[in-house]
C-alpha cells in the first residue's frame, strides 16, 4: 500500500554474529583467523548460534525466517528487541542502531516499536485474559480503566470477545495464542515478532489461525518478522522468506524463487516435499500462444495458420489484443462452409482465461472442463500467454534432475 | 586431527586457560582449607598427620572467642538497638494475642482456617486450639505463638529479599549457598551461647537463634521460585518493556509465590522446632515448659506440653501449606 515506488526499509541487520559462551569476542577472532564452527566448539566450547547475517525488512511486509531447531533462528528474533544482544554487527531499526541505545531506549522501543508472540503463548498464568493483553499498557503507565478499554477492543479484534475474566488456562490452545497475539498487538506496535507462533498449534487450528493472521494483517499496517521451522507456512505466510542453517541464510527470496530455484541440497531437501501447484505461478509455464488471429480475419486464414502451425485450436484478438475467444480447426471449416466470412461472429467469449500470477493449483480445474488451452491474460485482458496440458502436468511434477540421480 | 593448518593460536590456548581457572579456584579453596587444618592441627594431638607444632599458636577456637568479644565491645549500641526493636515487636504481638479474649482468638483461628484451607482444616484447628486451652497451656502457647510469629517475621523481612537478590545474581547465590548451610547445620547450641553474649538471656536471644536456623528456607525457595519462573515469561515480560521492578513485582514474585508460601510453611515448621532449645537460655512460652519438665523428670507434663507443640504446629502448617497450594493452581495448569 506504500506510495512511494521503493519500499522503505523498516529493519536492517548488518552482519550480525552471536557466540554463546564466556568470550564470544576472542572467539570472533578466532572464527576470523579460519577456525570453523566445530573446531570451535571443540577447543574452546563456544557455540555459534548466528553467522554473519544480514537482510532488510521493508515497512509493511512479512519477512520469514525459516529453519530448523538450532538454525539460529530464535536467536536472530532475540536480536531485533535485544532480548539478546549480538556479538557483532549492526541492527537497525528506523534507521537507528539497536546497539547504540541505553537501557531506557531500548524499553521504549520495547513498549512502543516492537512486540512479539511466542511459540508457547508465554502468557501469564496469574492474570486473567484481559490483564494478561493489557499488560503492555500497564507496564507503560497507562490507568486501568483505559488500557482495560484498548485491551478489549483488540480482545474482539482477535474473536475473544466474552472471555475478558478467564484464566488463561481454561483456554484451548488456539485461544491462547489469540491472546498472545492480542497482548502483542494491544500496544500497537509498528513492528510484531512471531517466534513460532503457531508452532504449537494443531494443524487444523494452525491453517485456520494462519488465514486470520494474514486476515488480520489487512486492518492493521505491520512489519512482521515470522519465524517458523514449517515451510509450507514459511512459503504460505512470507512475502520473502530468508532460510537458515547453522546460523547462516542459505537462501533468501520469495516462496516462487525458492521452490522453483534452491539454491542448494539442503533448501532442496526441503521443497522436494512442496506441492509446486500451490507455489509456481502460472506464467512459469506458459508458453507463447501458437497461432493468434484477429476478430477481422475470416476463417479461412484461421484454418491456414492453424494447419501451419500444427494445432487445433486459435486465440481470437481484438484490435488491441485483448482476448476475444478461442476457435477451434473444426468450428472454422464449419464456418468457411457456412459462409462466415468474419472471425468476430464467431467470437463467443468462450475462452478460458487466467491470470500469469495465480498459482498452477487454480488451472487445474478450468483445465478439466475443456480440451481447449487454457489463455494467460494480464490486468488489460491482453494474451500474454497459454498453458498446455503437458506444460501443466510438466509443471506441477517436475523436480530438478539433480535430486533424481540421488536418490 | 593430525595436523592443525592454522598455527598454534594464543586466543585458543587463552579461552583453555579461562576453564581451567575455575578449577584452580576450587583447587585453591580446598587446599586453603586443609593447610588450616595443617596450621591448627596439634589442638588435636592423635590426630592421624603429622602435627605442625607441639603447640601452635594458631587456635581456630582461642580466635572466635576473641572475635566474638571484640563484637561485643564495640558493637554494643548496635545489638542493643536490635534486642530493643525485637522486644518491642515480641510484646505488641504477645500482648494483642493475650488481650483477646480466648474465644474470640479460637474464632479468629477457625475462621482463618477456614477462610484459606477449607473446612476439614477449620474443625481440626478449633478443635487443637480448644485442646490446648482444656489443658491449662493457652498463655504459655500464645508466648510461643508470639515468639515464632516474630522470628517468622524477621525471617521473612530478610530472607525474601535475600532469595530476590540471590535469584538476580549466581554470584551472590554462590556466595550466600556456604552462610545458609552454616545456618542451618551448625548445631543450635554452639550459637546460643554467644546469642545470649550479645542480646542477654531471655526471648529475644530465642527470637535470634530461631531467626538464624528458620531463615535459610525462606532466602532458598524464594531463590528458587523466583528461577523457576518460565523463562519465556520472563521473557514476555522483557519484551513489552517492563522496568527491572516492574517484571520483578508483575511477573516473577508472583508466579513465585507458591515456592514462596512453602518456604515460610518450612520457616514456620523450623522455628517451631527451635522452641524448646531456646528455653535453655530462658526463652519462655511452651518450650519453658517441656524444659522445665525435663529438668523435673516429669514425664506427663513434658509429654502434655510436647503434645500442644505439635499441635500447634499441625494447625500453622496446614494452613500455611494451603497458601501455598491456593497460589500454586495458576501455574500447575499451565
Amino acid at each position: 500500500m506504500s506510495e512511494t515506488e521503493t519500499p522503505r526499509v523498516k529493519i536492517s541487520c548488518r552482519n550480525v554474529w552471536k557466540i554463546f559462551g564466556h568470550d564470544p569476542q576472542n572467539t570472533l577472532n578466532l572464527i576470523q583467523n579460519g577456525m570453523t564452527k566445530e573446531e570451535i566448539l571443540e577447543q574452546t566450547g563456544h557455540i555459534i548460534a548466528v553467522r554473519d547475517i544480514s537482510f532488510d525488512v521493508n515497512e509493511g511486509e512479512i519477512f520469514v525466517i525459516m529453519g530448523l531447531s538450532g538454525s539460529g533462528k530464535s536467536t536472530i528474533i532475540r536480536c531485533l528487541n535485544r532480548l539478546i544482544d549480538p556479538t557483532s554487527g549492526q541492527i537497525f531499526i528506523d534507521n537507528v542502531d539497536l546497539a547504540t541505545m541505553n537501557e531506557t531506549e531500548i524499553r521504549m522501543t520495547r513498549r512502543h516499536q516492537i512486540s512479539m508472540v511466542f511459540q508457547q503463548f508465554a502468557l501469564f498464568p496469574h492474570r486473567s485474559v484481559i490483564d494478561n493483553v493489557a499488560y503492555g499498557l500497564e507496564v507503560q503507565g497507562i490507568p486501568k480503566a483505559e488500557r482495560r478499554e484498548r485491551a478489549w477492543e483488540v480482545l474482539n479484534m482477535v474473536g475473544l470477545k466474552g472471555w475478558e475474566n478467564y484464566h488463561t488456562y481454561e483456554l484451548s490452545g488456539g485461544m491462547q495464542q489469540r491472546v498472545g497475539l492480542a497482548r502483542a498487538l494491544a500496544v500497537d506496535p509498528e513492528i510484531l515478532l512471531m517466534d513460532e507462533a503457531f508452532s504449537a498449534l494443531d494443524p487444523l487450528i494452525r491453517r485456520q489461525m494462519q488465514d486470520e493472521f494474514l486476515n488480520l494483517l489487512t486492518q492493521v499496517h505491520k512489519t512482521i518478522i515470522f519465524i517458523t521451522h514449517d515451510l509450507s507456512e514459511a512459503l504460505k505466510m512470507g512475502e520473502r522468506v530468508a532460510i537458515m542453517k547453522d546460523g547462516l541464510i542459505v537462501q533468501l527470496g520469495s516462496p516462487e524463487e525458492i521452490v522453483i530455484g534452491p539454491a542448494d541440497d539442503y533448501v532442496t531437501e526441503f521443497v522436494r516435499d512442496v506441492p509446486r501447484s500451490k507455489v509456481v505461478p502460472v506464467r512459469n509455464i506458459m508458453k507463447d500462444p501458437a497461432v493468434t488471429l484477429y476478430s477481422w480475419q475470416g476463417p479461412k486464414v484461421a484454418v491456414h495458420e492453424m494447419r501451419q502451425n500444427d494445432v487445433q485450436y486459435a486465440f481470437i484478438l481484438d484490435p488491441g489484443r485483448r482476448l476475444r475467444g478461442v476457435i477451434t480447426r473444426d468450428e472454422a471449416k464449419q464456418a468457411i462452409k457456412d459462409g462466415i466470412t468474419r472471425l468476430s461472429k464467431l467470437v463467443k467469449g468462450n475462452a478460458l482465461q487466467i491470470g500469469p500470477n495465480q498459482p498452477i493449483e487454480e488451472v487445474i480445474p478450468l483445465a478439466a472442463t475443456s480440451d481447449n488451452p487454457v489463455a494467460v491474460i494480464d490486468e488489460d485482458e491482453r494474451l500474454i500467454g497459454e498453458i498446455l496440458r503437458t506444460e501443466l502436468l510438466l509443471g506441477m511434477t517436475r523436480e530438478d534432475n539433480s535430486n533424481d540421480t540421488k536418490q | 586431527m593430525t595436523q592443525n593448518s592454522n598455527p598454534p593460536n594464543k586466543l585458543v590456548q587463552k579461552l583453555q586457560r579461562h576453564r581451567k581457572a575455575r578449577w584452580l579456584f576450587w583447587a585453591g579453596t580446598s587446599g586453603l582449607i586443609l593447610l588450616l587444618g595443617w596450621l591448627f592441627s596439634s589442638y588435636y594431638p592423635e590426630s592421624f598427620y603429622p602435627p605442625l607444632a607441639a603447640d601452635p599458636p594458631w587456635n581456630l577456637a582461642f580466635w572466635v572467642s576473641e572475635g566474638v568479644d571484640w563484637l561485643i565491645v564495640n558493637f554494643a549500641v548496635i545489638f542493643d538497638a536490635i534486642k530493643l526493636v525485637t522486644r518491642w515487636v515480641l510484646n505488641s504481638i504477645e500482648d494483642s494475642l493475650l488481650m483477646l479474649h480466648e474465644w474470640s482468638l479460637l474464632a479468629i483461628i477457625v475462621l482463618w482456617a477456614w477462610r484459606l484451607a477449607g473446612r476439614r482444616v477449620a474443625i481440626f484447628s478449633g478443635a487443637a486450639m480448644y485442646f490446648i486451652g482444656m489443658l491449662g497451656l493457652w498463655e504459655l502457647c500464645m508466648s510461643t505463638l508470639a515468639l515464632i510469629a516474630t522470628a517468622v517475621l524477621i525471617s521473612i523481612a530478610l530472607g525474601i529479599p535475600v532469595g530476590i537478590l540471590a535469584a538476580r545474581s549466581d554470584r551472590i547465590n554462590n556466595t550466600i549457598r556456604p552462610v545458609l548451610d552454616v545456618m542451618q547445620t551448625m548445631p543450635a547450641f554452639v550459637y546460643l551461647i554467644p546469642a545470649v553474649m550479645f542480646f542477654g538471656l531471655g526471648n529475644v536471644p530465642g527470637v535470634m537463634a530461631t531467626v538464624i536456623f528458620a531463615a535459610p528456607p525462606a532466602v532458598r525457595l524464594t531463590n528458587l521460585g523466583i528461577r523457576q519462573v518460565p523463562k519465556d515469561l520472563v521473557e514476555a515480560g522483557h519484551t513489552f518493556g517492563s522496568t527491572d521492578f516492574q517484571l520483578l513485582f508483575k511477573v516473577q514474585l508472583p508466579l513465585a509465590l507458591p515456592s514462596i508460601m512453602a518456604g515460610i510453611n518450612q520457616t514456620i515448621m523450623l522455628s517451631l522446632s527451635m522452641v524448646v532449645l531456646a528455653a535453655m537460655i530462658a526463652a519462655g512460652g511452651l518450650g519453658r515448659e517441656v524444659y522445665m519438665a525435663l529438668g523435673q523428670v516429669d514425664i506427663g507434663r513434658g509429654f502434655v506440653a510436647g503434645t500442644t507443640i505439635v499441635l500447634v504446629a499441625m494447625v500453622l502448617d496446614r494452613i500455611t501449606q494451603s497458601l501455598g497450594q491456593r497460589g500454586k493452581r495458576g501455574t500447575s495448569a499451565l
